[in-house]
């Protein structure tokens, strides 16, 4: 099992950070983890489409399998 | 001693024009031709120009001179890495080529994202009209349709099917702890008067039987298909129609892997002092769905009742134990085996003491997480469609918009070995010998599926090469035969010789 990896742009040196985020939570680390989760939410506002109601109603598939 | 559970994921997708026709089967077409013609000719060097349309559905794609854009019929190709790609209903259909071990076919259904990535991209860059394809890969559209991300196992002829329904339906109902995708409300009529929020599966609430032949109506949570693609005296393919698809990897590893070893486990005829059966699995299936404190009693047969996770943890006990008395060549990979027991404990665990510190490794988590803080954020309530929008864009696989791939999701397998997976065949199975002879003579091999290869030499009559046994044609067996072979019909020769 030697291939793994970290998700997106992280280096070898960030991902020793993250590794550390596994114990449970400092309140340094809850605020670090807080600060990302509102970049990710940030960023969630500018992709999601524009308008929810006609995106979600327009999306109908067919019954596959 | 169970045989090696060589396994595989055909996955179909949610697909949806924007700005153009909305006609799926047209749309699912025109994505998988546009992978054909610009992507994979590209990489394998396969030429489409004069083939002849092709009389196996399961064959080749074949392409004329008409433009993608009118090109309507159902399209069917195999590829260098020996999967198929095709259209399947109203959805554009990826099987993975058969792979030896879970964290194989983690990779290859990765492959499977980056193949309907690109040929959305060449799709788009093909199109005249101004118009956009869109796949998803989640399992609903959320107004009662559902199409499937179905799984494969090869298991032992041997063993009686009455052993693997009972021995695997409790394992199907409750592996969605952790191998469900997620989602917001409910689409049937089963959670009728029930106000839901979220379900830990897309798929939970569409299961109506126990047993059956069915895939699209009154789904049943063993699916009865004997259709092995191998020989039939010897194995059986268990087709799995119970799952979500799933984006998570660590998600996929252990719906596979825990999957495989629980079948293992029939195939050896173990089982543990507690029968794991229960009353009503249809009923327990669609409560599991709902129960995010994994506290849910579910009745068992003999009139006890047991939680979701303490099934699991019962199953997980006895797969542990499987494993130091008999080891794990049933996994294909003794260290994947171990991989796979390691993190099903560990997402036990997790799931019993803080479920939400699994956001990193399961789909229906990150998604929850997400859901919440973006519902806390604008004060939502949970109707809202933009949480609906949330939950459907979290499966969307364009980069620009996928929300999944924003959030920083545990990975097992590297990106350059996903991307060698869009062309190469595992080298551990027979999709070695069909990729491999697939790259090397294109033009020879007229159509490929599962159990058979036919060539066309351009003399005799076609020639079939039946590949009966999914564990033959690996790269062991026949590397050294293909390199020596300058062209098919020395192959032949000396394969009949």
């Amino acid at each position: 099992m030697a291939e793994r990896e970290q998700k997106k742009k992280t280096t070898t040196t960030e991902r020793a950070d993250d590794v550390v985020e596994d114990v449970p939570a400092t309140s340094a680390t809850g605020e670090k983890l807080k600060a990302e989760l509102d970049d990710l939410l940030d960023e969630i506002d500018e992709v999601l489409e524009d308008n929810a109601e006609e995106f979600v109603r327009n999306y109908v598939q067919k019954g596959g399998e | 001693m169970a045989i090696p559970k060589v396994c595989g994921i055909e996955t179909e997708y949610g697909i949806q024009v924007l700005h153009g026709d909305p006609n799926p089967i047209a749309a699912s077409s025109v994505l998988i031709n546009a992978y054909a013609h610009d992507v994979a000719r590209q990489q394998t060097g396969w030429d489409f120009e004069d083939e002849a349309p092709g009389n196996d559905a399961r064959g080749f794609a074949r392409e004329g001179s008409m433009p993608p854009q009118v090109e309507t019929h159902l399209v069917n190709t195999v590829l260098t890495n020996g999967a198929r790609y095709y259209v399947d209903h109203a959805h554009p259909e990826f099987s993975t080529p058969e792979c030896r071990d879970a964290l194989e076919c983690v990779r290859y259904d990765r492959a499977g994202e980056l193949i309907l990535t690109r040929s959305m991209e060449a799709a788009d860059l093909a199109a005249h009209d101004g118009s956009q394809l869109v796949v998803y890969k989640n399992n609903s559209d959320g107004k009662g349709n559902s199409y499937g991300a179905h799984e494969n196992y090869l298991m032992d002829r041997a063993a009686p099917f009455t052993r693997i329904v009972s021995g695997v339906t409790p394992h199907f109902v409750t592996r969605q702890i952790f191998a469900g995708a997620g989602k917001v409300g409910a689409e049937t009529a089963v959670h009728d008067g029930t106000p839901v929020d979220f379900q830990l599966s897309q798929r939970a609430e569409f299961f109506e039987e126990q047993v059956g032949l069915e895939t699209t109506l009154k789904r049943p949570i063993v699916n009865t298909r004997d259709e092995p693609h191998a020989d039939p005296h010897r194995y059986r393919r268990l087709h799995v129609i119970v799952g979500d698809a799933n984006l998570a990897e660590v998600a996929t590893l252990l719906k596979v892997g825990t999957t495989s070893l629980v079948l293992a486990m029939i195939e050896d005829d173990i089982s543990g002092s507690r029968s794991l059966a229960l009353a009503d699995p249809v009923t327990a299936m669609h409560d599991v769905a709902l129960d995010r404190t994994f506290t849910k009693p579910l009745t068992m047969e003999d009139g006890s009742t047991a939680t979701a996770l303490a099934v699991q943890w019962e199953l997980f006990s006895l797969a542990r134990k499987y494993a130091d008395d008999r080891g794990l060549d049933c996994m294909g990979d003794e260290a994947v085996g171990e991989e796979v027991l390691k993190r099903w404990e560990a997402v036990l665990h997790g799931l019993e003491t803080d479920p939400m510190s699994l956001s990193r490794q399961l789909d229906w988590v990150a998604k929850l997480q997400l859901i919440e803080a973006f519902r806390e954020r604008h004060g939502l309530d949970w109707d809202d469609h933009r949480l609906a929008a949330v939950d459907l864009q979290y499966h969307d696989l364009r980069p620009s918009r996928s929300l999944f791939a924003r959030m920083d999701t545990e990975r097992l397998v590297n990106e350059e070995s996903v991307v060698t997976a869009v062309t190469e065949p595992p080298r551990g199975t027979r999709a070695w010998f069909r990729g491999q002879c697939l790259k090397r003579w294109p033009a020879s091999v007229v159509t490929a599926n599962w159990d058979s290869l036919v060539f066309d030499l351009g003399t005799d009559p076609l020639r079939r090469v039946p590949m009966m046994d999914p564990l033959k044609g690996t790269a062991e067996h026949v590397e050294e035969l293909l390199q020596a072979c300058a062209s098919p019909s020395e192959l032949l020769d000396r394969l009949s010789s």
